[in-house]
């Protein structure tokens, strides 16, 4: 008993984030994610501070560490300055060190993020770029982004980017040189490792469910992008 | 409260901001869209205010979304971080200007947590080393770019053409500020106004003629919620928070909203399509969406910049209602143009909205 409580204190984020939770449920009051889903921010404090390996295990495997947006309101209410969301940061951290991440449907979204987000850090420079953003993965753009689309290199031009050119400016061209110390950075602190073990055990669980596990949008990453089997909501 | 006692307590939360000289950090998200906010923010301190701000190419991410979707490990961020800090004192620079507010908590979290514990910043710097052979300095003084376009709103507002009134009435524009979670709910002495009174915007709103409205969901996040968003089966997240807000503002009929973080625009600007599109529920007056804007878009309206050089045709929502209050001349056929004015053609029209 504690092994995992331990592991959690380690992080600088955990021991920033929990002191001694009071169960005011301040938290839960301003959280904009238990006002949508069916959660509750101060039984996951009072749940971590029992320091009980089995019931941390249930929470690492569970949908309801991945339901906060870390948006940190509860950082500014809480009269006691714990934050939740960096306890829940600590906690989605340990859950895809050791694998659990892939027991809940939401954990198992972590890999449509590395290979979306994550893979963009490293081709492009940023975490977002108009070439990998569609409607069909966005409907929500609307028809404008689809004329952008059309006319990209002119409506960057046109609003003072420079898109995919060398020299500064909007949506420029990273160099090689950069892009190569990021990676750098990358290996060195260890997201290509993290990313590694997203990827492994999420092929285990590829194999388990009976889905095609490959690379970029196979049928897995299309399951956990799309998929919302259970009623998470409030 | 009494105005006075307001800014008696802003006087509490006000922070340095360095004058001139400073260390551009673009955005992921404003980049692809809101890149002529960007390019706005550049041309008003260059050519209105005469700064010096250095726009470097080899900046990258800071992996601020990755970080907050949990999918890169907090001393990789510190280290990507540290590189920006590298390429900013190699530049002989010291004052960071983020062009985000995920960035901005990013850089703060950083510097606290180095602060708080300095084994991690001795640690970093190995990493930096190790990876890339660079060495970096603190920086003086990290601030969001719209604190620097709040510490020059006034000699904003007295060279510019427009003011935030309706012209037909005389009376003040009715604007909904929308300030951003990660500006100060973490860090609270790190905004003009802290959490509780975040005057970033509203400052802007006063200088430049508008009436800042008050409203229960003003403080409600817009949802992005990070993975909330990324993952398409979460997205229903995102689109309730904004709807939480589109309905609480409504009943005080704003004329516009103003944004301070990258998303938020973005997200309170889609929103109002897809609820439109699905519901046939608009929120603005005649059919329309209620056009919402960034700080820098706001500001170059104020300055007289055409409104499509500001990149007002990448909106969703149309913004042509709030040009026609503010009495601000536009060529609509220059709306979808190219950079040499050629034809582009148009977005498709909208089922539900009035397109103009």
């Amino acid at each position: 008993m504690g092994k995992l409580y331990d592991r959690l204190s380690k992080d600088v984020r955990f021991e920033e984030g929990l002191k001694a939770c009071i169960n005011c449920g301040t938290c839960t009051a301003i959280c904009p994610a238990a006002s949508f889903y069916n959660y509750d921010p101060r039984i996951i404090a009072d749940l971590v501070q029992t320091r009980d390996d089995a019931v941390i295990i249930a929470l690492l495997k569970s949908e309801t560490i991945w339901f906060c947006g870390e948006c940190m309101s509860c950082k500014t209410r809480c009269p006691r300055s714990n934050t939740p969301g960096l306890i829940v940061i600590s906690l989605r951290n340990l859950s895809m060190e050791l694998g659990y991440f892939v027991e809940s449907e939401k954990g198992r979204q972590q890999l449509a993020i590395k290979r979306t987000i994550g893979e963009n850090m490293l081709k492009h420079g940023y975490c977002v770029h108009v070439d990998e953003l569609g409607s069909d993965m966005h409907p929500e753009q609307g028809p404008v982004w689809d004329w952008i689309k059309e006319n990209t290199a002119e409506v960057y031009a046109r609003l003072g980017g420079n898109y995919n050119n060398p020299g500064p400016g909007a949506l420029r061209k990273i160099s090689e040189e950069s892009l190569g110390e990021l990676k750098a950075i990358f290996e060195e602190t260890g997201a290509l490792r993290r990313w590694e073990k997203i990827e492994n055990f999420s092929e285990m669980k590829a194999a388990e469910m009976g889905l095609e596990f490959s690379e970029g949008k196979d049928e897995y990453f299309q399951y956990v992008y799309t998929i919302d089997t259970v009623d998470h909501q409030s | 409260m009494l105005k006075e006692g307001k800014k008696y307590i802003w006087k509490d939360y006000q922070k340095e901001i360095a004058d001139n000289h400073y260390y551009y950090a673009r955005s992921c998200i404003r980049q692809n869209f809101f890149p002529g906010s960007e390019a706005t923010f550049l041309r008003i301190l260059k050519n209105e205010l005469n700064k010096d701000i250095f726009d470097d190419p080899e900046h990258t991410t800071c992996t601020g979304i990755g970080y907050h979707s949990d999918i890169i490990p907090l001393e990789t961020t510190m280290t990507v971080v540290a590189r920006h800090f590298a390429l900013m004192t190699a530049a002989g620079y010291k004052n960071l200007v983020p062009s985000c507010i995920t960035s901005f908590g990013i850089y703060s979290e950083i510097l606290e947590t180095w602060h708080e514990f300095p084994e991690t910043l001795e640690k970093t710097r190995e990493h930096l080393f190790k990876a890339t052979g660079r060495e970096f300095n603190l920086p003086e003084n990290v601030v969001h770019t719209s604190d620097i376009i709040f510490k020059f709103r006034d000699e904003i507002a007295a060279r510019g053409r427009f003011r935030l009134i309706d012209q037909s009435t005389g009376q003040p524009l009715r604007i909904v500020e929308h300030i951003g979670c990660h500006y100060a709910r973490m860090f609270p002495h790190k905004g003009i106004g802290g959490a509780e009174y975040p005057y970033v915007l509203a400052g802007m709103v006063e200088s430049w003629g508008g009436e800042v409205i008050d409203y229960p969901e003003r403080r409600h996040c817009c949802g992005f919620g990070f993975r909330q968003y990324l993952v398409q089966a979460n997205r229903g997240y995102s689109l309730s928070c904004s709807r939480k807000k589109f309905e609480s503002m409504e009943p005080y009929k704003p004329d516009m909203i103003i944004t301070n973080c990258p998303g938020c625009p973005y997200f309170l600007d889609r929103w109002q399509y897809v609820i439109a599109e699905q519901e046939g529920k608009t929120y603005g007056e005649n059919g329309q969406g209620i056009p919402v804007f960034t700080y820098e878009e706001v500001a170059g309206l104020v300055l007289g910049y055409d409104p499509w050089d500001l990149g007002l045709q990448v909106h969703q929502i149309n913004v042509e209602p709030l040009l026609d209050k503010m009495g601000i001349p536009y060529n609509p056929d220059e709306k979808y143009a190219g950079p040499d004015g050629q034809d582009l053609g148009q977005p498709a029209e909208l089922t539900c909205m009035h397109n103009l």
